[in-house]
């Protein structure tokens, strides 16, 4: 199958190797993935910000690059942005009175799927271990994300996935479904109220004693690390496909996890600039 | 976003006034009560306790989902049907002895509550809990005009004689320990002594006799409404403690002021209300007490029934189509019980009478966003969707806060001009008449118009036009992230970065920036998207995958379908689980019975 990756910007420009670990799974299936060039954000920023006149463009963008794309689905690493997809870009379009472009939006967003949902759902992934190969060997927990979990309705496609990861032991977070308290631009306008919604779900983690949070959603993962280092906590997080990613013979490390940019095994070209780590 | 003309020419919309205003930003009260610990510590396990028992017991209704669209669909009925329907609820409240009167706002509903108190010549009156009388303000204002009212349900007496405010609909004293309880009581209730301990039951047994004297020996109530059937003229109040019931039926004269939305079509309606409420409100499958009257029966009750009919606000909400299912809203709590933004902030820091989700979107709509004391509560919430997740009648209570930041930004920019001097006007007017109520100098208000905001763009429209800029191309994101590299340099020697300045400062005072990465992905795929076979080799060595039996691709991604099948429903999904085993257990116990085809079971769910 022709899958086309819809990064996300947050995961674009701050956690490059996590839209590297969605393509490594997807090609070892035997898939081709594509990047359209033309992509930019889901607009959910706009969106939730209030600026919904000002979303337009991003969404126009959005649509014309995945409409102008040739393949046969799209994925996302983050159930927030897909859910976007469906349940923001057709109301910003409309608000705007533009109904072509919410029925581009609604088509793009029928053939665009969460990393989870496509594995389980079309690529009918149900053992990551002997389907995918994933190996990680270390007792970690699982936040399932807002939007993933009540918009999307992914229900128990990561932790399936994740449990079925050579070596994983996964332990129940306390509280899951609490949000973590980002919240895009709620975690800069309403900081305090977002630094106590991140202070219970650190204690939640620890008290798993794994110091190790996955999830699905890089946004909430910069939120709660970041929180995490401020308050000197130990907890980390990482997300779901880097942990399918890893294998036995090229393993992430635990010592890997904080450096954001590609692995360097896969960083074969080495940019320019800045140098690589 | 439209809004709806509702064709009264001459007739300015009358937004809310009364106790429906946040007197600071919601951030910074926020602030102030999050150093609360003792209140933090109370609410969590209040609402933590109240969560699982709601959960457990709408965990086992498999309708209840299918109740949920009932009792939305009823109240867009209402709203739909307002006028008429109200006209109807008059008629037939007239005909069985009850006075209607009509308040437009809440100046206008004390004023009237006042000369009815005052007509029968009492200095005290009774209460019944009810978000309405505090919406308006009614009790400041009988102080105010020599008339003392005592509340009589256990957690309104509590905030009461503690003079402090409700922070919750339901529980408005769910902030104060048992400890604080006992305190209060043996402050302020006349002979309570050393025996007076903090257990539950000593403290209830208490505020009783406190509350028969009262209830012996008043001779007018007042209370709210939980419902007014249109069909029948009857009234209900549902409630826990049996307060209500002494109230509605010991005194000469009963007042009931009722928010116009909460009428319903039809007595059968309340079927479906009944069931709804108490499980999402108390966590119990009926609630002890449910009172209904209607109109005066001699011999039986109140002599005289008052109903005064409260806009406040309403209408101008019900002429929002993006924003008016907010009126569907039957004050269960729920969604105060879930919302982690209420749990660590409390009810007090939304400065209105309606805390937490419900009121993050309903004073602002009552009293137009452009009111600038509520332009901040739509920004209250994390739009993690639990509140509509929960809600029993479906309001969407995410969509409306994006919607009523929209309307705040385009107020902000000049687009909403006219509804926002309408809007503006409304507070300064209302808190006019409340100075001149309470006998002082109204402070000098300024003319609408000067509250037009000056046109500059804040940090926030500069950091969206930008955003918006670069994330509308991919070429632009790619120029924009070769900074990366350079911000990596910057960062890397201090691990990230703990301080950013102006407004994304709020990011920094909670978190710190990581050291980003040396490129983004695009830029790097560039170089390296094509191989493929290198990395497949690298990560599987000579591993073989067993191979997935998957390639159906689906009609529609869950993305495809979030409108139809399970927005912001987790436990939608649960509860379509559990139908579809029962129906499946049905299913297999009586194969050969007619009576479980599809056709049959929804007759019964309709009926
Ligand atoms: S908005 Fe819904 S959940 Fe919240 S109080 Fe009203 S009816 Fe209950």
């Amino acid at each position: 199958m022709r899958i086309a990756l819809f990064a996300t910007c947050i995961v674009d420009a701050m956690y490059p190797k996590v839209a590297l670990a969605t393509v490594r799974v997807l090609e070892r299936l035997g898939h081709e993935v594509v990047f359209p060039a033309g992509q930019g954000c889901c607009s959910q920023m706009h969106v939730n910000s209030g600026y919904i006149e000002g979303a337009l463009p991003v969404v126009r963008n959005h649509v014309e690059a995945f409409t102008s794309a040739d393949y046969d689905v799209a994925v996302a690493p983050s159930g927030s942005c897909v859910a976007s997809l469906g349940h923001q870009q057709p109301m910003v379009a409309r608000a705007c009175g533009d109904e072509d472009l919410a029925r581009g939006a609604e088509e793009v967003a029928a053939r665009t799927y969460e990393l989870s949902e496509l594995l389980v759902d079309v690529l009918g992934v149900d053992n990551a271990a002997e389907q995918l190969g994933s190996h990680f060997p270390h007792r970690i927990t699982y936040h399932p994300s807002c939007h993933g979990l009540r918009l999307l309705g992914l229900g128990d496609r990561p932790t399936r996935l994740l449990e079925s990861v050579d070596g994983l032991e996964l332990v129940e977070l306390p509280d899951a479904q609490e949000c973590c308290g980002f919240g895009g631009t709620f975690s800069f306008k309403n900081p305090d109220v977002s630094g106590a919604m991140v202070d219970a779900k650190i204690k939640n983690i620890e008290s798993t004693g794994t110091g190790l949070c996955a999830g699905g959603d890089s946004s909430c993962q910069l939120h709660m690390s970041g929180a995490a280092r401020r308050r000197g906590s130990q907890v980390r997080t990482i997300h779901l496909a880097e942990i399918l990613a890893s294998t036995r013979a090229n393993p992430l490390e635990l010592d890997e996890i904080a450096d954001l940019s590609i692995p360097r095994v896969h960083a074969t070209v080495t940019p320019s600039a800045g140098g690589a780590r | 976003m439209t809004t709806v003309d509702l064709g009264m020419p001459g007739t300015r919309i009358a937004y809310g006034s009364g106790n429906l205003y946040e007197e600071t930003p919601f951030p910074e009260h926020a602030r102030a009560e999050l150093k609360n610990t003792q209140m933090r510590a109370n609410i969590g396990h209040a609402t933590h306790t109240i969560r699982g028992k709601r959960a457990r017991v709408v965990g086992e209704l498999p309708d209840w989902q299918d109740l949920r669209d009932a009792g939305s669909a009823i109240k867009q009925e209402v709203g739909a049907r307002l006028p008429e329907l109200l006209e109807q609820f008059e008629a037939n409240v007239t005909a069985r002895g009850g006075v209607v009167h009509w308040a437009r706002d809440a100046a206008e509903a004390n004023r009237i509550v006042t000369d009815l108190v005052r007509a029968k010549g009492v200095e005290e009156v009774i209460k019944v809990k009810s978000m309405a009388t505090q919406e308006i303000g009614l009790n400041e204002h009988l102080e105010g005009q020599g008339i003392k009212a005592h509340e009589t349900d256990l957690a309104e007496l509590i905030v009461q004689l503690g003079e402090d405010k409700p922070s919750h609909i339901l529980v408005p004293a769910i902030h104060k320990n048992r400890d604080e309880i006992r305190e209060i009581f043996s402050r302020r209730m006349p002979g309570t002594g050393k025996e007076l301990t903090n257990e539950p039951a000593v403290l209830a047994e208490a505020a009783r006799s406190y509350l028969r004297e009262k209830f012996l020996d008043t001779t007018v109530a007042i209370s709210g409404a939980n419902f007014g059937i249109a069909e029948t003229g009857t009234l209900t109040v549902v409630e826990s403690e049996g307060n209500g019931r002494m109230c509605l039926t010991l005194p000469k004269t009963l007042i009931t002021v009722m928010g116009v939305e909460k009428l319903l079509p039809r007595f059968s309606d309340l079927e479906v209300f009944t069931q709804l409420l108490p499980r999402s409100s108390t966590g119990e499958r009926m609630n002890p007490y449910t009172s209904m009257w209607t109109g005066v029966t001699e011999g039986d009750g109140p002599e005289e029934f008052h109903l005064i009919l409260l806009d406040n606000g309403r209408s101008a909400v019900l002429g929002d189509p993006a924003g008016r299912s907010a009126l569907h809203c039957i004050r269960c709590s729920a969604c105060l019980n879930v919302c982690p933004v209420y749990e660590h902030a409390g009810g007090h820091a939304y400065g209105s009478t309606y805390p937490g989700p419900i009121g993050a979107i309903l004073s602002p709509q009552l009293t137009g966003v452009a009111a600038e004391q509520n332009n901040s509560l739509p920004y209250a919430s994390s739009l993690c969707g639990r509140c509509y997740e929960v809600c029993p009648v479906k309001i969407d209570i995410p969509s409306i806060l994006v919607h009523l930041r929209d309307e705040d930004i385009r107020t902000k920019h000049g687009q909403r001009d006219q509804a926002a001097t309408q809007q503006r006007s409304t507070v300064i007017e209302a808190r006019q008449a409340e100075a001149e109520a309470a006998g002082v100098t109204p402070e000098p208000a300024g003319h609408p118009a000067e509250a037009k905001k000056k046109k500059v763009p804040s940090e926030m429209d500069l950091l969206m036009k930008a955003a918006g800029t670069v994330m509308s191309s991919g070429t632009r994101m790619g120029l924009a992230e070769r900074a990366l590299p350079l911000g990596r340099g910057a960062l890397k020697p201090f691990g990230g970065a703990k301080w950013l300045p102006g407004m994304v400062g709020g990011w920094t005072q909670e978190r710190d920036i990581p050291v980003p990465p040396n490129q983004s992905f695009r830029n790097w795929w560039k170089n390296n998207g094509e191989n493929t076979q290198q990395r497949v080799a690298e990560d599987l060595g000579d591993t073989q995958l067993a191979v997935s039996a998957g390639g159906e691709v689906p009609a529609s991604s869950l993305a495809g379908e979030i409108h139809q099948h399970a927005a912001w429903g987790a436990e939608a999904q649960a509860v379509a689980k559990l139908r579809a085993e029962r129906d499946q257990a049905e299913g297999a116990t009586t194969k050969d019975s007619p009576a479980t085809s599809t056709g049959e079971r929804e007759g019964e769910q309709n009926a």
